[in-house]
């Protein structure tokens, strides 16, 4: 047994987090750790590798009991851990994070060429063919998220644990993360990977370890559990599946709420055209790098447009700032959650009505009874685990945050929401929630533009879909035509033979 | 091939980041002052008044160096202008000892109140503007304990004074000391793995603490080096003039975060360069140079209090200039 954690308990305040977790890893193995947001899967991380310590509990690595003092020290002991929060610095060059704490030295010095050399070659193993001088914040997510996980492999390290590192990743860059893993796993190195995407674990891991509400439920390998008993054990009842009604005028008959002609900046949108009816889930589909975000950007005039034209109601939009897109009823849930949503310190409540605060107030005055019916009934829509709605956001689990950030919007009422990516590290459970929150506000007339990378998502959701690749628009795919080979087809921008 | 060299050139001169830009733009203006001066003022580029202006601002560019450190981390330290002021006394007090206790013994003050700061920051996880602040307090008050609130004279029998006084090679004793801990820091943050590391922990703390670096030992490492320098720029102060001076140093602590501020350093940690902290400083001093001469020239008269008003608003000036240019370019 290369890792055994038996017992552990842990509470923050009288908040009881952990509840006689456990957690086995044999050696070479991979192990899947899965639970709904709040199950306490990263908090049984964090203590493991010593940024948080237990209450009580016993954790056995390389046969000898150990309670790490600090993430230093787990490092230094053989753990190398990839973070939930992509856990770099954001103005340190590509290379500096890959090797933070452990430079190659000369003389004493860092040896800042042999950084850079090793940086290339190490990233070259992940394809990324990046300037490793720049500052890590110059780059997408996906790639932060890239140099983090070379940052965790190259630590030599005999357990690897990745905490959702897939989640703002594509499959190409997930098929290159499973290559590595597969890699290390032929030396001998464990790894314990975490994700709310069931294929994945299918694909990678050999046993699986199911927490619920900070008990570890059920062990079994990988092979031997389906996946529908996986998610009845990680839920504790049967998922009701979604399926959702599709909007009859889902070929676009409907009323035209938003219609985007040609479409263009730069080169990662070249010429983009969709529409978006009342009350219509939208899709966007794509590649990375098919010009989704950058598109949807240009639609709320984050960014500026060059070429082409966005109507709403018919009328062509001259928005100069997202704060002219709010003004008319647009919303937007941005992929990139870290930067653009939370603030750390404030609760939950305030995160969530941050937005709508002047809409709140009586002379000047925030009506509290009008915001506590708000908060609460978004809490209870999306099943926001938290103690009340007064703890600091920061204190909520991943999933758990970006379920707050989505609140923030669906408050605020809009026309039109654009999400990006919007069940993005939220569990299975939570996933088939958020969509059938989504279709019932479409029913009331919302109008919806989500971009997913999950086809699944878009197949059971959208009542059309456009597909872009390489910054053009190819395809619109509605109602039956959604299907997983069109869309791939569509996006690899290839025409299936008839 | 030819062609991609140019290019490359070309790229090089382009400043990449803010803190370049911010560079840039501090030694512009650097230049144009020295020139301003030059062109204004007779004896401006002589080597009189070149070689006391380093002699006497040596002791600013020393603490702004310290600043800079901590600055560099997220953190603040107040208690720069209260350390000098005390070791400045501690060092007279030790000169009849000869110069070395004198030195040591003063620079010894200034590391104690350091680590004291370090210690409180990072074990205490007290605020380091409140931390600071109440050292700043302490090291006032200790001056003044220490003193009995008179200025007290160092030892002409010793060679202590000549720390502040004498030329080393025909340039300031003082000038080769902030010179030589100027080049260490600069070695420290650009070319040292310790370097990395403060600039880290600035860039977010739980984040530096996640990637399994040593926080604390970092933190308290920027504290006690800032006091340290505090401590040299302290006994630099009393051997200038031959005494302990416990009333001086107020107001030094803001000097050091302007200079830091000018050289493009972020308040908020994780972005700043040494160079840069030095040229900050040398503009803040030659503003007041400048003022002195014009003072001299006697058209006008300028009080004390006129020059700081002047001084403060040249500070803002240049700031806002840094921050118009930085907005221009932030669109990534
Ligand atoms: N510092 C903290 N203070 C208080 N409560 C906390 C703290 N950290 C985590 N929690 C709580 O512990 C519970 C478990 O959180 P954890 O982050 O371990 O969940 P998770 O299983 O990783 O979920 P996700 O899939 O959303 O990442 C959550 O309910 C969270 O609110
Ligand atoms: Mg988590």
């Amino acid at each position: 047994m290369l890792l055994s954690m038996t017992g552990i308990n842990k509470s923050f305040g009288d908040v009881r987090v952990l509840d006689d977790a456990s957690l086995q890893v044999e050696p070479g193995e991979t192990m899947a750790l899965i639970g709904q947001n709040g199950a306490g899967k990263s908090t049984l991380i964090k203590i493991l590798t010593g940024a948080y310590s237990h209450d009580t509990g016993r954790i056995e690595f390389q046969g000898r009991e150990v309670r790490f003092g600090s993430t230093a020290e787990s490092q230094a002991g053989g753990i190398a851990t990839i973070y939930q929060e992509i856990n770099l610095a954001p103005n340190r060059t590509v290379a500096e994070n890959i090797f933070l704490g452990r430079e190659p030295r000369r003389f004493g010095l860092v040896d800042r060429a042999r950084m850079q050399a090793d940086a290339r070659t190490v990233l070259r193993r992940f394809k990324l063919d990046i300037d490793v001088n720049r500052p890590l914040q110059d780059f997408e997510a996906a790639t932060r998220q890239m140099v983090a996980i070379a940052r965790g492999v190259t630590q030599n390290a005999r357990l690897l644990i990745l905490d959702e590192p897939t989640s703002s990743l594509d499959e190409r860059e997930v098929a290159v993360l499973f290559e590595t893993i597969r890699t290390l796993k032929a030396d001998g190195v464990a790894a314990i990977f975490i994700s709310h995407r069931l294929d994945e674990l299918f694909a990678i891991c050999d046993r699986v370890t199911i927490m619920r509400d900070g008990r570890t439920v059920a062990v079994s390998p990988m092979k031997d559990i389906s996946k529908v008993d996986l998610v009845r054990t990680m839920l504790g009842k049967e998922l009701a599946a979604f399926t959702a009604k599709k909007r009859a005028h889902g070929d676009g008959e409907g009323a035209a709420l938003v219609d985007v002609e040609n479409l263009g900046a730069g080169v990662r949108v070249r010429d983009v055209s969709l529409n978006i009816g009342k009350g219509e889930i939208a899709g966007l589909a794509g590649l990375l790098g098919a010009g989704r975000t950058e598109t949807a950007r240009l639609i709320y005039a984050a960014d500026r447009k060059e070429r082409g034209a966005v109507k709403v109601d018919g009328r062509e939009t001259n928005y100069s700032a997202p704060a002219d897109a709010i003004a008319d009823g647009m919303g937007f849930v941005s992929e990139d959650r870290k930067i653009e949503g939370i603030v750390p310190e404030m609760s939950v409540r305030e995160n969530m009505t941050l937005a709508i605060l002047p809409k709140l107030q009586k002379a000047g005055i925030v009506d509290k009874a009008a915001q506590r019916a708000i908060v609460e009934k978004y809490i209870a829509a999306l099943g926001i685990k938290c103690s009340s709605p007064e703890q600091p956001i920061r204190e909520l689990s991943g999933g758990n945050q970006q379920k707050v950030l989505l609140a923030r919007w669906l408050c605020m009422n809009p026309r039109l929401l654009i999400v990006d990516e919007p069940t993005r590290g939220i569990d299975v459970g939570a996933k088939a929630e958020i969509l059938k929150l989504l279709r019932s506000l479409a029913d009331e007339g919302l109008s919806v533009l989500m971009i997913s990378s999950e086809l699944e998502e878009l197949i059971a959701a959208a009542d059309h879909v456009t597909v872009l690749s390489d910054g053009l628009s190819v395809r619109r795919l509605a109602s039956e035509d959604i299907t997983e080979a069109n869309l791939l087809s569509a996006m690899a921008h290839q025409e299936v033979p008839a | 091939m030819q062609e991609s060299s140019h290019s490359n050139i070309v790229a090089a001169l382009i400043p990449r980041s803010n803190l370049q830009l911010a560079r840039l733009c501090v030694i512009t203006v650097v230049f144009a002052l020295l020139i301003f001066g030059a062109l204004r003022y007779d004896n401006f580029l002589s080597s009189y008044n070149i070689l006391s202006f380093l002699r006497y601002n040596s002791m600013f560019m020393l603490i702004a160096l310290g600043m800079a450190l901590v600055i560099m981390t997220g953190g603040i330290d107040l208690s720069v202008g209260g350390t000098a002021a005390m070791t400045s006394v501690v060092a007279a007090l030790l000169s009849p000892y000869g110069w070395p206790a004198g030195l040591l013994g003063g620079m010894a003050a200034g590391l104690v109140v350091g680590i004291v700061n370090g210690l409180v920051v990072t074990r205490l996880r007290i605020q380091p503007f409140i931390a600071t602040l109440a050292a700043m307090l302490a090291t006032y008050g200790m001056a003044l304990l220490l003193s009995g609130n008179q200025s007290v004279s160092a030892s002409y029998d010793t060679a202590f004074v000549s720390i502040g006084q004498d030329d080393f090679l025909g340039f300031p004793i003082p000038a080769w000391i902030a010179i030589a801990c100027y080049v260490v820091g600069w070695i420290a943050l650009e070319r040292h793995p310790v370097g990395r590391r403060i600039l880290a922990v600035g860039d977010g703390e739980a984040t530096a603490k996640l990637m399994g670096l040593k926080v604390g030992r970092t933190l308290l490492g920027v504290y006690a080096t800032s006091g340290l320098l505090a401590g040299l720029a302290g006994v630099i102060l009393a051997a200038q003039f031959g005494a302990g001076q416990p009333t001086e140093g107020v107001g030094w602590e803001l000097f050091a975060i302007s200079s830091v501020v000018v050289g493009g350093t972020l308040l908020s940690g994780g972005v700043g360069s040494i160079g840069a902290t030095l040229a900050g400083a040398i503009l803040l001093a030659m503003v007041f140079n400048i003022l002195n001469f014009e003072n001299g020239l006697g058209v006008i008269s300028l009080s004390a209090y006129w020059q700081s008003v002047i001084r403060g608003a040249f500070l803002l000036v240049v700031v806002i200039l840094q921050a118009k240019l930085m907005n221009g370019r932030s669109t990534r």
